[in-house]
Formats: structure tokens, sequence, C-alpha cells
């Protein structure tokens, strides 16, 4: 469903990424990961047309972006960024549904998908009506996956979406979000500097390192056949206090 | 983007009609009068206007006196423009400040200097309002001095002459080796404390102005200057040669004015209304009564009435400039926020607008637009202008990008963005600029009254003339009640429409 090719983009001096090739088929989920600066949340935003390429293509179940067609494809697609970038001034049912009234959608229609995705999400009624700013860091996500969903993309983007929640909140909300992505069949990417995150979530990971792809595949394939020393280490990295904790625990 | 630039140059298309159409609508409300007097900022002068209104009204003209316009240029220009139709000018100015560079020697010169111009002058009123030598009269008498030559007899004088008057080269220095004065004993002082120095006796003689008030008050004699050492300020009524067309009968009546005001009388009637506070409206009534026994049918406002004016005239100028300035700063702030190179032009324009002087704005926009209401009204306006078009930037650039990301991902298009995510947003901003404003706007409006536009500035102005603090707090407390009661009002505008979301959040914060 979705073809990137040849992509690069640049910062100024610094290329965030180089002639990057990239493939993803309906209904997988798709994990983006690599150290900060790598270039994953560019790629991201590149394929959500919040940036432009300054070369190479993206193309979308066959149509190739262009600053013409985001405006329509944007609405096929969902996005949801760390800490929710929810609109403080609209309440949380406001927040949600803001496009589908611009849009004009059928106001019966709004309201039985609202509350729909409040069940998804597993959202309190009594919450709908609130302000983002009376919301815990948990809750904030959940509205901003129902406005991501609300008027039912094919593909789901998100960038490091439960990068700011305490621990706690994150296990259960990874959880969750896991079984919403199975429930629903939708296309995903995900952005995460998290490794345990990324396995837990993709069928394919895409590791990546100073603006290009070092290696894409399932988890296994990444740990047991890494294709340069930096896939190993990254991950080893980031098993070590793993390991630690489970030593402790026995 | 492009689409965006049309829509920005259409709104300020809007705008320049709308402001447009509000100047013309004030101008020709003023200009429906028929004949307009106009008179300097100082007393002298705003008791000749008021002269020259029971004159022409004499003649059932509806005549209009645009009281302490400002200084001599200002009353020339407007003039020049057909603004005013007549005023009391010295030919001592016009000769040595207005047309110095025409270098004028002789009366027939300077009278074919005005008809360039499309002006005339009358024949002088009868005083010479120069420097002078003043001593008690009293004292005067007893000695039988009349000129300056007859102090020369009286080396024991003592002199009290103000700073300026010493130091100036034709002041004293001047007048000592032209008279060949024997003094010795010769103080500078401040002038107030001069007057009080003849008084008692430990002055002899002083500097003054030949119609100065006090003269009639402390009884002083202004002795004669005999070798015509200071330059002739005659006083004549200037007027628009057009007026002899237009209303020949008005031209007649100032010329009645001839010869007919000396410089005692003068001076008295610039202690009738400096010393004893009668209306100058009253004391030209009386002169034209004794002087020409004319009956003057006039009506002096009371204070209630002066107020009820002056506030009508306040909350028009700055109602109709602080309308302008949102309609059009608004939006102004909104292309700066987004398109960076307009943006700098844009604010940097409203930055050079504010660096200049407010008095200056004022006299700038006379040759444009006249006297009056309208080039005050612009002058505010574009006064105006900068805190709000750069609150509305600054809020629209400070909402987090997050926000528009967010904004952008879901699909709105930028004008659907602007008006349900980033103006709602940037309330709180826009309206902080608003008030920033319109406070700026009611404390400068008190500075149009020096143009003739009215508002509180004229009690103030009026009381600054006088020196009357009670004249002047008249002006000063209601122009500060006026900026609370604007700042209330807006606060109470932000409260109905801040997004409750964001109120929320402020709560939280505090």
């Amino acid at each position: 469903m979705l073809v990137i090719s040849q992509i690069s983009k640049r910062y100024g001096d610094s290329p965030a990424l180089t002639s990057t090739d990239l493939q993803v088929s309906t209904g997988e989920t798709l994990v983006l990961i690599g150290p900060s600066g790598c270039g994953k949340s560019t790629l991201l935003r590149l394929i959500a047309g919040l940036i432009q390429p300054d070369s190479g293509s993206i193309t979308f179940e066959g149509t190739q972006l262009s600053s013409e067609n985001i405006f329509q494809i944007r609405q096929r697609m969902g996005y949801v960024i760390q800490e929710g970038g929810l609109f403080p001034h609209l309440s949380v049912c406001d927040n949600v549904t803001v496009m589908a009234r611009y849009l004009r959608r059928d106001a019966r229609w709004i309201d039985s998908r609202l509350n729909e995705l409040a069940q998804l999400v597993q959202l309190p009624n009594e919450i709908l009506k609130r302000f983002p700013a009376e919301l815990s860091g948990g809750q904030r996500q959940r509205v901003s996956l129902m406005r991501a969903l609300m008027l039912e993309p094919d593909l789901l983007l998100l960038d490091e979406p439960l990068g700011a929640l305490d621990p706690m909140i994150r296990y259960e909300l990874q959880q969750e979000l896991k079984a919403i992505f199975s429930q629903l069949g939708k296309t995903v990417i995900m952005v995460t500097h998290d490794i345990a995150e990324a396995a837990f979530f993709g069928q394919t990971l895409v590791l990546m390192r100073d603006g290009h792809i070092v290696q894409a595949g399932p988890f296994k394939e990444l740990a047991k056949t890494p294709a340069e020393p930096f896939v190993e280490q990254f991950i080893s990295a980031q098993r070590e206090p793993m390991a630690q904790l489970i030593e402790a625990l026995k | 983007m492009k689409a965006k630039q049309r829509i920005g140059v259409m709104l300020l298309g809007v705008c320049a009609l709308l402001i447009s159409t509000v100047v013309s609508t004030v101008a020709s409300a003023e200009k429906s009068l028929s004949i307009t007097v106009g008179s300097k900022a100082f007393t002298e002068s705003v008791i000749l206007g008021e002269v020259l209104k029971h004159l022409a009204g004499q003649t059932g003209i509806k005549t209009h006196h645009q009281r302490q316009l400002g200084g001599s240029r200002v009353l020339w220009n407007a003039l020049l423009s057909g603004e005013i139709d007549a005023y009391p000018e010295y030919n001592g100015t016009l000769l040595q400040e207005i047309l110095v560079e025409e270098n004028l020697q002789t009366e027939a010169e300077l009278k074919q200097a005005l008809a360039e111009r499309g002006l005339r002058m009358t024949t002088p009123l009868g005083f010479n309002n120069t420097y002078t030598i003043g001593m008690k009269a009293e004292l005067a008498e007893r000695l039988k001095i009349h000129t300056i030559s007859d102090l020369k007899n009286h080396p024991e004088f003592v002199l009290g002459f103000s700073h300026e008057f010493m130091d100036r080269a034709d002041g004293w220095p001047g007048l000592q080796q032209r008279y060949q004065l024997p003094q010795k004993n010769v103080r500078g002082l401040d002038h107030n404390l001069a007057y009080r120095g003849i008084d008692s006796g430990s002055l002899q003689a002083i500097d003054l102005y030949a119609t100065d008030a006090e003269i009639a008050y402390y009884k002083l004699r202004s002795l004669e200057d005999d070798l015509s050492y200071f330059p002739v300020y005659n006083a004549v009524i200037l007027y628009r040669a057009d007026l002899e067309q237009r209303a020949p009968e008005v031209v007649v009546m100032f010329n009645r004015l001839s010869g007919r005001i000396d410089a005692l009388t003068m001076s008295k009637m610039n202690a009738q209304v400096k010393l004893n506070s009668e209306p100058e409206s009253t004391v030209a009534a009386d002169f034209l009564q004794q002087a020409l026994n004319l009956d003057v049918d006039y009506q002096v406002q009371t204070v209630w009435q002066r107020f009820v004016q002056h506030t009508g005239e306040h909350l028009l100028l700055v109602g109709i400039s602080l309308s302008a300035a949102i309609f059009f700063a608004v939006p102004l702030g909104i292309l700066a926020a987004h398109n960076e190179r307009l943006g700098s032009i844009v604010l940097s324009v409203a930055g050079i607008i504010q660096t200049i002087p407010a008095l200056a704005l004022f006299v700038f926009m006379i040759p444009l637009l006249g006297i009056g209401g309208p080039p005050a009204v612009m002058a505010l306006f574009l006064y105006s202008l900068l805190p709000i078009i750069r609150n509305t930037y600054a809020g629209l650039k400070d909402i987090p990008p997050a926000i528009i990301e967010s904004a952008q991902a879901l699909g709105l298009p930028s004008r659907a963005r602007l008006r349900i995510v980033e103006l709602p947003l940037a309330t709180r901003a826009i309206l902080a600029g608003i008030k920033t404003s319109a406070v700026i706007n009611v404390g400068t409006a008190s500075l149009s009254a020096l143009i003739g536009a009215g508002g509180y500035g004229q009690p103030i102005l009026t009381g600054i003339r006088l020196d009357d603090i009670g004249l002047i707090l008249q002006g000063a407390i209601p122009a500060a009640v006026l900026a609370l009661l604007v700042q209330a009002l807006f606060e109470l505008i932000e409260r109905g429409l801040l997004p409750k979301g964001l109120r929320i959040k402020a709560l939280g914060n505090s």
C-alpha cells in the first residue's frame, strides 16, 4: 500500500535521510527503530506529508504524494504523536470530531463513531466533555488515538505514542494498543526507540542509523543474523539492564 | 501561498476603503461650517480668535473657532490649505519666521508675498506685541520717564531681566549698546519673580512683552522704544483672499478692528482671562461692546456641557481609530505570521511608525488630511497598529509546533486551521495587544486637541496655557478613567471570547 523509493531529506547542511527505499503492505505493523537522530521520525513525517522530500517519491495506494493531493490523502491516514498534540481549547469530543465536522459528515454518524471509538480505547463517556488539561497522560494518548481513527483511515502513523508515559501506564497501553491493532487489522507504522516495544508490536522492524536503513525484518532475524555489528550493539545495549532484572528476579 | 497573499491584499483593500469612508465622512461633517477662524495655543491668540468669531458671526454666517491649534506653522499651513479662513498673526512672525527666506523688507513686499499665496492681511489692529521695558506706572510718572532713553538719567536703577533676555544678543547687551544705558546693577531672574520684585520696589525696570496680562495687574508702564531697537510685532488678521468673494461682509467686519486694540486694552483682556479666569468668549464680547458698540449673542458652555462635548469627541476619536486598527492589524499580524518575508516588512513598517513622536505624527497628517478629526483619527490609527500586529504575530508563532502539526496531519487546510485552531489559541495574545493599543490610544488622543480635534486634551491644553491645575485635571482625570474603562471592557470581552479549555489551563498553571 505504501512504496517509498530513493527518498532523501536534508535539514540545512545535515542529511536527515539519504536515498531510502521501503515498502509497506496492507495490514502490516511496521516499527521504525533506531537511536535519536537516525531519521525515523523524519521518515514518518515524510509519509504523513508534513515535510516534503528533497528527492525521491512516496506512493500511497498507487497515488504519488504531492502538495495538491496531500489534504485528501491525509484524511486516509491517522497520525498520533508523543503527548497527543491535542488542541487545548477544544473538549475531548470536539478534538476527536473536529475533522469530521469540518467535512460535514452526518451528525448521527459522528455520534455513533465517537461512542464506538470511546469503547474501543476504553474511555468512559463523562471524559468526552473534559478538556485536554483535565486529562492524565494515558487518557490524552487514548483521545489522540480516537482522533486519528475517527475517519476510518487505511494507515495509522504513530510517532513515539507512548514515549511520555510512566512505565506502568505505558505497559498497560502497550497491551491495549496491540489488541486494538489486531482488532482493526489496519496498516500501522510506529516509531519508537525502545527495542522491547518494537519487538512487542512489530511484525517487521526497520532499524535505522544516520539517515539510512541498516536492516529490516522480524525481530528474530535482526537478533540472530545482524547485518552489521551496529545491529547487535543496538539490541544488546537495551538487553543488558533487562538481563540484570531477570537475574535479580530468579 | 499565492491564494493567501491574494486574501491579504483583498483585506488591505477593504480596510483602506473602510477607513477612507470614515475619514471622509468626518471631514465633510467639519466642512459644512461656512467660516472657520483659528488661533494659536496662547491666551492672546485665543481671545483674538474669539473676537474674530463674534465679528464674523455678526454677519449671520455660521462661524467656527478652532481654538489653540498649535504653533504659527500649523495655523499658516491650515490657512494655506483652506482648513481655516482667518487667524490673528503678527507681522514680525511673518517677516522673521514664516517667510524669513524671502528676505522681505517693506510692508508692500510682505503684502505681495502674501498675495502670491492667495492670502491678505488687515491693517494693524493697534498693538505691537514685542519686547519692551516696563516700570511701575506711578514711579515713571513721578520721574517723568516715558521712553527707554529717559532711563539714561537714572544710573541708580536696579534692572531685572529674564535669563533669555539677558543672554540674547538682541536682548540686553544690544539694548544697552543702542541706548548707552549706564545701569550697573542688572540681574537675571525668573520672570514671575521679576514682577514681584518690581511690585515690592526692589527692581525699577524689567523686560516684558508689550501685552502681558501682568502689565495691567501690577499697574506697569511700558516705555516707548524711541530708537526702534526691538523688532515690530504688529498684530494683524491674516485671511484667505477668496474670503472677499465668499463672504465680503466678513472681511468688512474684520477691517473694523484696525487700530482699535492698543497694547493696554490687549493686556487688560489677557489679564481678565489669565488672572481672573473669565472665559475668552466673554472677554471678547465685552471688548466688541465697548470698542465697536456691537451686541454679541454668544453662549458660554457650562463645565458639564464641556465635559459631555469632550467625552463625545474623545470617544469618537478612540472608537473609530481603534476599530479600524483592530480591523486592519489582526489580518496583518496573521499575514506576518504566515509569510516570513512579508512579516518582517509589515513589522518593521509598523515599528517605524511607532518611533515617530506622537506630536510629529499629528503634524505630518495636516498636509494630507487638514486639521481636526480626520488627521487625528489617522494618526491614532497608525499608532494603534503595532501592538496588535505584534501580539497577533507572536500569539500565532507561540502555538506549539506539535499542535500545528496535529492540525496539518488531520488534513485541515490552512484557512480552516487558522479559524479552528490557531486564532482561538492566539486569542489571549491578540486581546492583550488590543488592550495595550486601546490604552495608548486613549492617552495619545489627548494630544489631538493640538490639531483641533478636541477631546480631553482641550481642557488640558487650556489648563497648561492658563496655568490652571483644575482645568488640567478636568481633562486628565476623565482620560485616565476612560483608559481604565476601556481596559475593563476588553477584559470582559476576553472573558467571553477566550475558549473554556484555555481558561482551565490558566487555572491549572496558577
